[in-house]
């Protein structure tokens, strides 16, 4: 296992239930058990309905109404936090998987983000603009002036989602929480999200956790995986044993059932030398 | 430009093309915060297609290249602005609204998201005897509307649940079932399987293949999703800004691309492995946008047989 102090959240025994349909409550999370280790991205996948992204909101506290949250323990950076998570959250920041539906249609993309850069870095007005004009530099916008200036509608998905991430940074997180942050996306703006993330993640030192139902964006970014199912995390390791051996009955099924990437015909350096050719 | 009008159509074989698109050009106007038109957007800008029957074309893009408009213009849902469409020899765009019914009920659509459009107040049943009761009146609608749910899998008490009992896969089999129980000869399959889950998908997928071989459908196939794409496509089309780019035999389109949009799109697809995938990104992020407009007075030109690039 990774030694006590390289691990920034530890998580025991975390449960959650949500009031069912008709009386009762449904378990969406069973005794899950995980370590992040600091400096590392982390994929969580699953099908639809696996808990995945109940995992994400218990982390940041923003269950749907009625739901449970309780587990045995939480550590941040080996301290036992279980007790003052009530009052204090973590140092995390969550992107979300629609950009359009995550902004106030109705306030610019400067105002999202100087009301983030004031509340968490305890700035005026003046300076949090600034910060937000930086922290667009740093997800590689070209012209920060042009987009502090426009409503979330104006901008294309691409754009949104990287205002998205401006946004969660502003907040100083080290834990930096992504749910689907590309399922909304084409394959070529993905691929360019993802290579940003990775890209801050090294950057800032940043810790990240992905939540996804596409294997091939677990392949491409994260160094380890967690796979769940009905509410519980199945396999865990590193990404490379885990797609290459996976132990579990589930994780093999999914592996089979992602269709194969258009990689193996298509070899792109031939085909580009091919098409020079031509 | 002339010879480029026959020359998809000519090597159909002995069955004539189902659906022919000439010219097919739409624009949408550009409006300002007060309403006032600003411009025009081309979504579609000046197709050429035929679809040869029986076949599965797929039309693949990235969104904004202008592949649903194109399929909504096939339909008739959307008025083209300029150029025709033509459904077994009848030019749809000149014939007056009130004698299209009929061809409402030979092309169908399939749209990606299951859960807006089914009817949520209606049962699964409901829901697909309604298009049955408007187009065809005279037939059992009801009796047509179980054999065609039973046709996709879902029989019994079921077809008396409303929508949101069932899954996003069961759902998406309840917009195929009314989608088939007129029983059209051609199907535009919007993302169908977008919604879906990985394993789901290939359920889909297979019905989707089974119901084409049973009631010999016709299927145009909108879709991102390159891998779909290649499992089921016959032949596959390429748009980018409104034009199709590429045209041709889908193994030869993923396995030869020609046109430098075609090599980003199949470039961008990220795989399961994990050094190939990093090593992709790694490339990707460091490319500059390769692919803009595509310059005036550019047209298809064939590169092999059946194969058709712009340029």
């Amino acid at each position: 296992m990774t030694p006590a102090e390289d691990v920034l959240l530890s998580v025991d025994g975390l449960d959650v239930d949500l009031p069912g349909r008709t009386g009762g409550r449904v378990k969406v999370l069973e005794d899950v058990t995980f370590e992040v280790p600091r400096g590392r991205v982390v994929g969580i996948v699953g099908e639809s309905g696996s808990g995945k992204t109940m995992l994400l909101r218990a982390l940041m506290g923003i269950l749907p109404d009625g739901a449970e949250r309780d587990w045995r323990r939480v550590l941040l950076r080996g301290e036992d936090v279980t007790r003052t998570l009530a009052r204090r959250r973590l140092p995390a920041a969550m992107v979300f998987q629609d950009p359009m539906t995550s902004f106030n249609p109705l306030v610019r993309i400067g105002g999202h983000l100087a009301e983030v850069a004031q509340r968490f870095q305890k700035v005026g007005r003046r300076q949090a603009q600034g910060l937000a004009r930086e922290a667009l530099i740093a997800v590689r916008i070209p012209d920060p002036d042009r987009v502090l200036s426009r409503y979330p509608h104006e901008l294309s998905g691409g754009m949104r989602q990287r205002a998205m991430i401006a946004m969660a940074l502003l907040a100083q997180p080290e834990l930096l929480l992504a749910d689907e942050p590309t399922t909304a996306l084409d394959a070529t703006i993905q691929a360019q999200i993802l290579a940003l993330l990775r890209t801050l993640q090294a950057e800032r030192s940043l810790t990240v956790l992905i939540v996804t139902h596409d294997l091939g964006v677990v392949a491409a970014v994260c160094d380890d995986v967690m796979v769940m199912k009905d509410g519980r995390i199945v396999e865990s390791g590193e990404v490379e044993r885990v797609f290459a051996e996976p132990q579990h009955p589930y994780t093999r099924e999914l592996l089979d059932a992602a269709p194969p990437a258009p990689a193996e015909l298509a070899a792109p350096a031939s085909a580009e030398e091919k098409g020079a050719g031509a | 430009m002339s010879d480029l009008r026959q020359a998809p159509g000519r090597d159909g074989g002995p069955a004539p093309d189902l659906v022919e698109v000439r010219g097919l050009v739409k624009t949408f106007p550009q409006r300002n915060a007060w309403g006032r038109t600003t411009g025009t957007t081309r979504a579609v800008d000046g197709v050429d297609l035929s679809i040869r029957r029986g076949e599965t074309l797929a039309v693949v893009g990235e969104s904004g290249s202008g592949k649903s408009t194109l399929g909504r213009c096939i339909l008739q849902m959307d008025e083209p602005t300029s150029g025709t469409v033509t459904y077994e020899g009848v030019d749809l765009t000149a014939l007056p609204r009130a004698r299209r019914a009929p061809y409402h009920r030979s092309m169908q659509v399939i749209f990606q998201d299951p859960f807006s459009s089914l009817n949520p107040h209606r049962t699964a049943l409901q829901n697909v005897m309604e298009p049955l009761a408007v187009l065809a009146p005279d037939s059992d609608p009801r009796a047509r509307a179980i054999e065609a749910l039973a046709a996709v899998g879902i029989d019994g008490d079921a077809v008396n649940r409303r929508p949101r009992a069932f899954s996003g896969g069961q759902r998406q089999r309840i917009v195929i079932a009314r989608a088939i129980a007129v029983r059209p000869g051609f199907v535009v399959c919007d993302e169908p399987l977008s919604a879906l889950d990985m394993s789901i998908q290939a359920q889909v997928t297979d019905l989707l293949l089974r119901l084409q071989r049973e009631l010999a459908l016709t299927y145009l196939f909108i879709s991102h999703d390159l891998s779909v794409v290649r499992e089921i496509a016959i032949r596959t089309a390429v748009m980018n800004r409104g034009r199709i780019v590429e045209l041709g035999p889908t193994a030869q389109v993923f396995a030869a691309p020609q046109h430098p949009y075609t090599r980003h799109l199949l470039d961008a697809a990220l795989s399961t492995d994990p050094v190939q995938a990093r090593r992709r990104l790694q490339r990707i992020s460091t490319r500059p946008e390769p692919v803009g407009l595509e310059p005036d007075g550019t047209a298809l030109a064939e590169v092999a047989p059946g194969h058709f690039v712009l340029r």
